[in-house]
C-alpha cells in the first residue's frame, strides 16, 4: 500500500513530533510513504481568502505531482485535507480546471481530475481497514477515556468531502479510538473551532476556544483528547495553559495527535511518539497505562 | 410513520424555570417535516409547547432551530432524514436567550444587522438618471441577498458562542450585499467607510473560517465566504494595519517565497514587529516551545523549485486575475 505523502507545514515545523510518529505507524501498517518534496503549502484557507484561484493552483500542481507518481496522497492534517479537498471539488468543473493548468504548463505539469487526497484517518477506516490495524494493537488503550477532537476543515463541507459516499467518515475517530481499545467521551466541542485561526487576531477569543473544548471533555470524564489537525494541536496543547490562566482555573488536559495514541496502542514508547515534546505533561496518561516511567 | 421527537423546554413562568428534555410520539405522512411533526406535538399532545413557524416553504424564516445538534430550517427538513436511531433532537437555535421552548429572542440579531446600516450609501456625484449597475454585478449579489435572516448561521456561529460582540455572520454577510454593490461608497463604488468600520475588532477579521455558517444556512448564501470577500476588499481598500490583514499577508508572502508557511515568523508579522506588548505577551510560550523542542527551526529553508511556486504567483495575482469587484 503506497502513497504520495503531503505531510504539510505543521508536522515540520511547530508540531514536529507528529512526522516522526507518522512514520513510524505507517510502517508497521504496512503503509509506505513517498515524498513529495517540491510540493507546496495548501494555503491552509488563508491564501484562499486572498485569492482562491491561486489556492487552487498550488494544490493542483501538488495533486498533477502525486499523478505523475501515480499515488493517491495521504495527507496528516485536518487543514490540509479540507483545503485539498475543497480545491478538488471546485477543479471538477472542466473549463476551470483547464485555466488552472494553464498556469502549471510553463513547470511541465498537468492535472488530469484524478487526485484524490485521504487523510490517514480515512485511509484506516477505508483502505488499511479497521480489522487489520485491530490485530497490531499490543498494548490497549484500556481504560483511557478520550475525547474525539476533529478539526473544522475534516468535517464541513460535507459535499467537498464527500461524506455521502463516504458514511463512515463522520464517526472515523471514534472508531480509532475504540479500534485502540479507549472508550469514547462524546461532546458537543468535538466538531467545533479549536480557535487557532484567530490566534494571533483575537486571542482572547481563540483562548476562550480551547478553554471551552478541554474543560468540556474533562468534565464528561475524558483523560485525554485525540485530534487529527496539527493545528488543533497547537491551540489546544501549546497553548492550553493560557487558555487555563484565561478560565482561571487548572485543565491539565493531554492531547494526543492520532498517530501517537495509535503508536502508543501498538507498543512504541512515548518518547518515540515524541510525548516528551508536548506543553501539556502526558505522564499521568502513560502512568494509567502501565508505560513505566522512564 | 410514528417520529419520536426529543424536545428541549423552557417555561419562563415555571416555578424554577429551567430547561428540561422532553419526548413526544406522532403520526406524520412519509414525506412530512420536522415542523409537520413539531406542529403535530402542539395540537395532539400539549397546547403550551411554543415554536415559531409561518410559511412552511423555507422563505419566512421563521422556524430555525438546532436539530440533532445543528442548525437548519424545521421546515426544510424531511423527518424520515432526520431520525437517528429511532429519534430526532430539537432544541432552540443557539447563540440567542430563549424566550420559551424553541422561541429565541431575536434582538441581538437585529441588533447587529442595524449596526452595518443595511441600506445603500452612495458618496459619489449622484446620477443624471437612474443609477446604472450590470446584470452581472446584480447576479453576483443574488446568492446574498437570498439570506431570509432566519438566524440559521448566527446559531451556529463558533465565535459568538464565546464572545457575544463578534458581529456575526448574518450582519457581515448582509454588510458585504452592500460593499459589493457597484451602487454604494465612493464614485468607483468602493465602500471605504464601511469597510474601515467593518475592520475594527467584533468585525470581518474575527471570523475563524469554521465553516458552521456555511453548513447551516438553508439558502446557500455561504456567509463565511462572504467575510473572506470583505477580507479582501478591506486589504484592496488599504486597510492593512490590522492583525487579520497582516497575517494574511504574511501567510502569502511566505509561501510565495519559500513554497511553505514560516510559522516562527508568522506570529511576529501578524501582530506587528513594532507591538512590543505583544511580542512580550509570547515570550513565555516561546520558551516553552523552545525547551520541549517545539520550536521551528530559525533557518526557513526554501523548498525544492520554489522558484516554481513564486512563478504561480506572478501568473495568478497578474492585475487581470486580481477578483474584484464587479462593476
Amino acid at each position: 500500500m503506497k502513497y504520495a505523502f503531503f505531510p504539510g507545514c505543521v508536522s515540520r515545523g511547530g508540531c514536529p513530533e507528529l512526522y516522526p510518529a507518522t512514520k513510524l505507524i505507517c510502517e508497521r501498517l504496512g503503509i509506505e510513504l513517498q515524498e513529495m518534496p517540491a510540493a507546496s503549502c495548501t494555503g491552509a484557507g488563508v491564501l484562499q481568502e486572498k485569492n482562491q484561484l491561486l489556492g487552487d493552483t498550488l494544490n493542483a500542481r501538488t495533486f498533477a505531482m502525486a499523478e505523475a507518481l501515480d499515488l493517491p496522497i495521504l495527507t496528516i492534517c485536518s487543514t490540509c485535507q479540507g483545503v485539498m479537498s475543497q480545491a478538488n471539488h471546485r477543479l471538477k468543473e472542466p473549463e476551470y480546471l483547464a485555466k488552472v493548468n494553464g498556469f502549471l504548463a510553463e513547470e511541465g505539469l498537468e492535472y488530469k481530475g484524478k487526485a484524490n487526497p485521504k487523510h490517514l484517518l480515512w485511509v484506516l477506516v477505508e483502505d488499511v481497514g479497521l480489522k487489520k490495524l485491530l490485530g497490531l494493537i499490543t498494548r490497549p488503550l484500556a481504560g483511557v477515556r478520550m475525547a474525539p477532537f476533529y478539526g473544522c476543515y475534516i468535517v464541513r463541507p460535507t459535499d467537498a468531502l464527500e461524506f455521502e459516499d463516504h458514511p463512515d467518515r463522520q464517526t472515523a475517530l471514534e472508531q480509532i479510538i475504540e479500534t485502540i481499545g479507549a472508550t469514547v467521551v462524546d461532546f458537543e466541542g468535538k466538531t467545533r473551532c479549536c480557535g487557532f485561526p484567530i490566534l494571533t487576531i483575537n486571542e482572547r477569543n481563540s483562548m476562550a476556544m480551547v478553554g471551552k473544548h478541554t474543560l468540556e471533555a474533562k468534565e464528561l470524564g475524558a483523560d485525554a483528547m485525540i485530534t487529527p489537525c496539527p493545528l488543533c494541536h497547537l491551540n489546544l496543547d501549546s497553548f492550553q495553559p493560557k487558555a487555563a490562566a484565561q478560565a482561571g482555573r487548572p485543565i491539565g488536559l493531554p492531547i494526543l495527535h492520532m498517530p501517537q495514541a495509535i503508536g502508543l496502542a501498538m507498543g512504541l514508547s512515548p518518547h518515540d511518539m515524541g510525548l516528551r515534546r508536548h506543553i501539556v505533561n502526558t505522564t499521568p496518561l502513560e502512568v494509567a497505562l502501565g508505560i513505566p516511567e522512564r | 410513520m410514528d417520529v419520536t421527537l426529543k424536545i428541549k423546554r423552557f417555561d419562563p413562568e415555571a416555578a424554577d424555570p429551567e430547561s428540561f428534555w422532553q419526548d413526544f410520539t406522532v403520526a406524520i405522512e412519509e414525506n412530512g417535516t420536522v415542523l409537520d411533526a413539531l406542529i403535530k406535538v402542539r395540537e395532539d399532545h400539549d397546547g403550551t409547547f411554543s415554536l415559531r413557524c409561518s410559511c412552511r416553504s423555507s422563505i419566512c424564516g421563521s422556524c430555525a432551530m438546532r436539530i440533532n445538534g445543528h442548525a437548519g430550517l424545521a421546515c426544510k427538513t424531511q423527518a424520515s432524514d432526520a431520525i437517528k436511531d429511532g429519534v430526532i433532537t430539537v432544541e432552540p437555535a443557539g447563540n440567542m436567550t430563549v424566550i420559551k421552548d424553541l422561541v429565541v429572542n431575536f434582538d441581538s440579531f437585529w441588533d447587529k444587522i442595524n449596526q452595518i446600516e443595511p441600506y445603500l450609501k452612495p458618496e459619489g456625484p449622484e446620477p443624471e438618471a437612474e443609477y446604472i449597475a450590470s446584470n452581472e454585478s446584480m447576479l453576483h449579489l443574488s446568492s446574498v441577498t437570498s439570506c431570509i435572516m432566519c438566524g440559521s448561521c448566527v446559531s451556529d456561529c463558533t465565535v459568538m458562542e464565546v464572545d457575544p460582540t463578534f458581529l456575526g455572520p448574518a450582519a457581515l454577510a448582509k454588510a458585504y450585499r452592500f460593499t459589493a454593490d457597484p451602487r454604494d461608497g465612493d464614485a468607483e463604488g468602493v465602500s471605504k467607510d464601511r469597510l474601515e468600520e467593518l475592520t475594527k475588532p467584533s468585525g470581518m477579521w474575527d471570523c475563524t473560517r469554521c465553516m458552521e455558517c456555511v453548513t447551516a444556512c438553508p439558502k446557500g448564501v455561504a456567509p463565511m465566504d462572504r467575510i473572506m470577500a470583505l477580507r479582501d476588499q478591506a486589504i484592496e481598500a488599504g486597510f492593512t494595519n490590522t492583525n487579520g490583514a497582516r497575517h494574511t499577508e504574511a501567510f502569502s508572502d511566505s509561501v510565495e517565497h519559500s513554497g511553505w508557511l514560516d510559522e516562527l515568523r508568522l506570529v511576529p508579522k501578524s501582530v506587528g514587529m513594532t507591538n512590543v506588548s505583544a511580542l512580550v505577551g509570547y515570550a513565555p510560550i516561546a520558551i516553552q516551545a523552545l525547551t520541549h523542542g517545539k520550536m521551528p527551526s530559525i533557518i526557513h529553508k526554501k523548498l525544492p523549485q520554489s522558484e516554481n511556486v513564486r512563478k504561480i504567483f506572478d501568473k495568478v495575482e497578474g492585475p487581470e486575475e486580481r477578483p474584484r469587484k464587479h462593476n
